[in-house]
């Protein structure tokens, strides 16, 4: 993570589109009166969904929104590092590059990026169309390594798989989220590894054997007592 | 009460009392960076870890509330082992450039690593490095030594009530700044200096000027505002270097304006050092003391004493205007008054110039009505004041007046005085308060408003047995001092707006200025002018007789705030040339003039002020003033108000011949104005 500060080049201005305007008032009557300041990350989520990233006017076009100061919106909009400070690309593609990740390939797949796309980390192609970033875990590590373009998980992916998904981006298609590599959720490629057997019960599963070898004991305990003593 | 025992000392606090405090009381001292007691607790330096019994881990004191039968130990080695670690952590990033850094010597920072610190680090890595932040002129920032204790995003937020200040990102890039580095737009913006423990906000108009081992403190008091906050002059030489607040819980807390702290470099410029006397081309000389007392004997000698008045200004102290008004008396002139602005205060009755339940008084207030003032500017710790009775709740503040940013809320009841008349205390208020400001009081309907205000006063319980909320707000240090010597017209004597119209006609010949500037000097006509001061201002520029006073860092002098309170100013650095005490200028004229007066010693001038006065026995304190009629009835125009202070960097001599204050005005002020091609 580095410094999160307000990119130089900014919008004039901000204002929520109809559709994302309604949201936000249906985000903020979920807060008690005085309580509304907890509407804030949604909202910034919201002006995020509306123009990609967060702009300086969208924080404060939120701040009166919201009855708040802009610099408490700004803390809050530099404190989470999902929330893009500055233009990012319509694809963004965000690849994990954690420790799970990179054990499984993926420098493979930020390199595959690069040459595909043609621009480095944190940088977006002239075209605006992509723009590329490193993250930290984003926890999918099950499914390693990962990339995340927009809300969707590419799972699986290698430098192959991540190169088809960014060809059929440019194509306008719209490639299948989830594992790249035939995985269906998390389950194992191919046959399963474990629990393959029917499972067996734990011992003392038995109650009713359980119960009749504590009631026989009993009954040998009090024969045993009332045996006259030779 | 709870019960604990600190370091084997067994204390008795009152309950939801922290540990820090507690140790406090029992006078244990234990090192903190973030926590302050004006302030909310944040708990995130961990500077001040305490071994609590049966507590598991160290424990940090600031947010942790006592229990009954708490044993702590402070000085523990646990205690200590967690501080030293703590003090590691913060030194990973902190620059070891004490050297060069003008915190060194007054840095909390460097005294508790000399405690807790090791002389050696175990890190290799490179240190952070932060941008340094704009803040305006008057803070000046070296982030990369932030600690980020966040005393001062608190400031700014709960105390001078502007939200501005915030901590960007997080963790390791957390950062402190304000919105888009904007300049802090409080008139307490200097405090964060002072509430900062490190290096990373020092003052930027002292910055790299002195150490503090090599200052000359004297204690005194600020006369920029009629609070009279207690403040420590540092003087180097002959040089104030700067002035810091000092602790007063009744008047400034531990606050001090924007202007009481940075106007001090104004003492410098602009000085009168010498006697001037205006020569026959029309241009001020310099002149002899003797020569300028000779030009001033020939012409009052032989004038009626009624064609003598004088004018007393705002930073002048009691002494000098008791001198000048004995000197009036005896060359039988009535025509003297110490209220520029010409306020429609009853100098015969005190408790109608008096902010009457005190500066203190603010934090027992239930209803507060604010008539024709903004505290913001006029007295930015009284409003300070207001704004921590209104954080408490429970308080109803409305406003006459025009719609002014206060830092709180209240309830805009309109602008025109004549709606006071219907203002009355919500229902089950028990110590309602108003507060009269000069805007409302130097109306030419001042005495009407004041005669309403007193009335509404006396008929809704903001005077009654026991408590009296009828507040006037003044914004001259002098003011209050000035009625309280009786530097106000005698019988039959005429007051500032008649002075100056008789002036103007020609009645009256000769006008004493005795540091008054804020009037219009155009209206002195052909008087003869008399200024004595010690800038040179409006007043001197139109004067045909200079005498060189001393300012208010420069003499011992008496000064009563608002409240009432009999202050003392003391000399912190001598004046500068020819300059000399107020008083003994006065004094030394009268002989000059044959009416020599009865006082050699500033202890002798005091006791003829005890005698006439006795309220200037009573230094540091409030002499209760007696509630008696007062104000003319009449009518209220139904205008708005026009208030005093358009300016809050510059309203005496000394902030207008301030460089720092400069500054602030074009940063704030003229803010809008477009740069040209010479700004830098």
């Amino acid at each position: 993570m580095s410094v999160r500060q307000l990119s130089p080049d900014q919008p004039a201005s901000f204002a929520f589109k109809p559709e994302y305007s309604e949201r936000a008032k249906r985000i903020i009557a979920k807060y008690p009166a005085g309580r509304q300041a907890s509407a804030v990350m949604p909202l910034l989520d919201l002006a995020q969904r509306q123009e990609g990233w967060v702009t300086r006017p969208a924080i404060d076009v939120i701040a009166q929104m919201l009855g708040m100061a802009s610099i408490r919106v700004l803390e809050v909009a530099t404190f989470y590092t999902m929330f893009e400070l500055h233009p990012v690309g319509q694809h963004h593609i965000q690849v994990c590059t954690n420790l799970p990740c990179q054990l499984r390939g993926s420098d493979a797949v930020v390199h595959a990026c690069k040459e595909k796309l043609g621009i480095g980390l944190g940088e977006r192609t002239a075209d605006g169309k992509f723009s590329l970033m490193e993250v930290e875990c984003a926890g999918a590590c099950v499914n390693a390594p990962m990339a995340q373009i927009g809300d969707d998980y590419f799972e699986d992916v290698d430098a192959a798989s991540i190169g088809k998904i960014i060809d059929a981006l440019k194509r306008g298609e719209k490639p299948k989220a989830g594992p790249q590599n035939g995985r269906v959720h998390s389950a194992p490629l191919g046959n399963f590894t474990s629990l393959n057997d029917a499972p067996t019960p734990p011992p003392m599963q038995d109650l009713g054997a359980a119960k009749a070898a504590f009631e026989k004991a009993k009954a040998d305990a009090a024969a045993k007592a009332a045996a006259p003593k030779t | 009460m709870t019960k604990l025992t600190i370091d084997g000392k067994s204390v008795e606090v009152p309950p939801n009392t922290t540990i820090i405090q507690a140790a406090e009381l029992a006078g244990v001292e234990i090192p903190r960076f973030c926590y302050h007691e004006r302030l909310s607790i944040a708990g995130n330096c961990r500077m001040c870890l305490v071994e609590v019994e049966k507590s598991p881990k160290p424990v940090a004191s600031c947010a942790m509330p006592v229990a009954e039968g708490m044993v702590v130990h402070t000085r523990s080695d646990k205690a200590n082992k967690a501080r030293n670690g703590v003090m590691e952590f913060l030194l990973i990033n902190h620059p070891l450039d004490c050297p060069i850094c003008d915190q060194g010597g007054e840095c909390d920072l460097q005294d508790q690593a000399m405690a807790y610190g090791t002389d050696r680090g175990r890190y290799d890595e490179a240190k952070r490095a932060v941008k340094d932040k704009n803040m305006g002129p008057l803070v000046s920032t070296i982030m990369t030594r932030c600690i980020h204790c966040t005393r001062c995003v608190r400031f700014a937020t709960e105390v001078a009530g502007v939200q501005e200040l915030g901590a960007t990102g997080r963790g390791e890039d957390m950062e402190i700044t304000t919105y888009l580095e904007k300049a802090l737009s409080s008139e307490l913006s200097g405090n964060v200096v002072d509430l900062c423990p490190v290096g990373a906000l020092t003052s930027k108009p002292y910055a790299f000027s002195a150490r503090p081992w090599e200052l000359r403190k004297t204690e005194t008091i600020d006369v920029m505002d009629a609070v009279g906050s207690a403040v420590r002059v540092d003087a180097r030489g002959r040089e104030v270097m700067r002035v810091l607040p000092r602790l007063n819980e009744i008047v400034n807390e531990e606050w001090l304006s924007d202007k009481g702290r940075h106007a001090c470099d104004g003492l410098q410029y602009q000085r009168l050092d010498k006697p001037y006397v205006r020569g026959a081309n029309g241009k001020l000389k310099e002149a002899t003391w003797a020569e300028a007392f000779a030009a001033i004997a020939a012409k009052v000698k032989n004038l009626p004493g009624t064609k003598v008045a004088a004018l007393a200004g705002d930073l002048v102290d009691a002494e000098a205007m008791f001198a000048l008004k004995q000197l009036m008396s005896s060359l039988g002139s009535p025509n003297l008054d110490c209220r520029q602005d010409g306020a429609a205060v009853d100098p015969a009755v005190r408790a109608s110039y008096l902010f009457n339940s005190g500066i203190a008084g603010i934090d027992q207030a239930d209803a507060l009505l604010i008539v024709g003032a903004d505290p913001r500017k006029e007295a930015p710790i009284i409003n300070a004041r207001i704004r921590k009775r209104y954080l408490r709740g429970g308080v109803h503040i409305s406003v006459i007046g025009e719609k002014l940013d206060l830092t709180y809320p209240y309830h805009w009841v309109g602008a025109s005085p004549d709606l006071i008349a219907a203002c009355k205390p919500p229902e089950g208020s028990k110590t309602p308060m108003i507060i009269l400001g000069m805007a409302a009081l130097t109306r030419p309907d001042g005495a009407a408003i004041l005669e309403s205000a007193r009335r509404v006063a006396e008929q809704t319980g903001v005077v009654k047995e026991g408590w009296n909320g009828f507040n006037v707000l003044h914004t001259a240090a002098a003011r209050v001092g000035g009625l309280d010597v009786g530097f106000a017209p005698g019988a039959g004597g005429k007051d500032t707006r008649r002075i100056l119209d008789a002036a103007s006609k020609g009645e009256i010949e000769v006008v004493y200025l005795l540091g008054a500037d804020e009037i219009d000097t155009a209206k002195l006509g052909k008087a003869f002018v008399i200024y004595q001061g010690h800038h040179g201002d409006k007043g001197a520029h139109r004067a045909d007789v200079v005498l060189p006073g001393s300012a208010y860092t420069e003499k011992s002098g008496t000064y009563v705030n608002t409240e009432g309170r009999v202050q003392r100013a003391e000399r912190a650095v001598f004046p500068p040339g020819d300059a000399r005490e107020d008083w003994a200028i006065v004094r030394a004229l009268s002989e000059a003039l044959g009416k020599k007066l009865p006082f050699d010693s500033l202890d002798q001038v005091r006791a003829a002020m005890r005698a006439a006065n006795p309220i200037f026995a009573a230094i540091d304190s409030v002499t209760k003033a007696e509630w008696k009629p007062f104000g003319t009835a009449g009518t209220i125009a139904a205008t708005g108000f026009n208030y005093p202070i358009k300016n809050y960097y510059m309203t005496d001599p000394i902030s207008r011949a301030s460089r720092t204050m400069a500054q602030c005005t074009e940063e704030f002020v003229m803010g809008s104005k477009a740069r040209t091609g010479t700004h830098g």
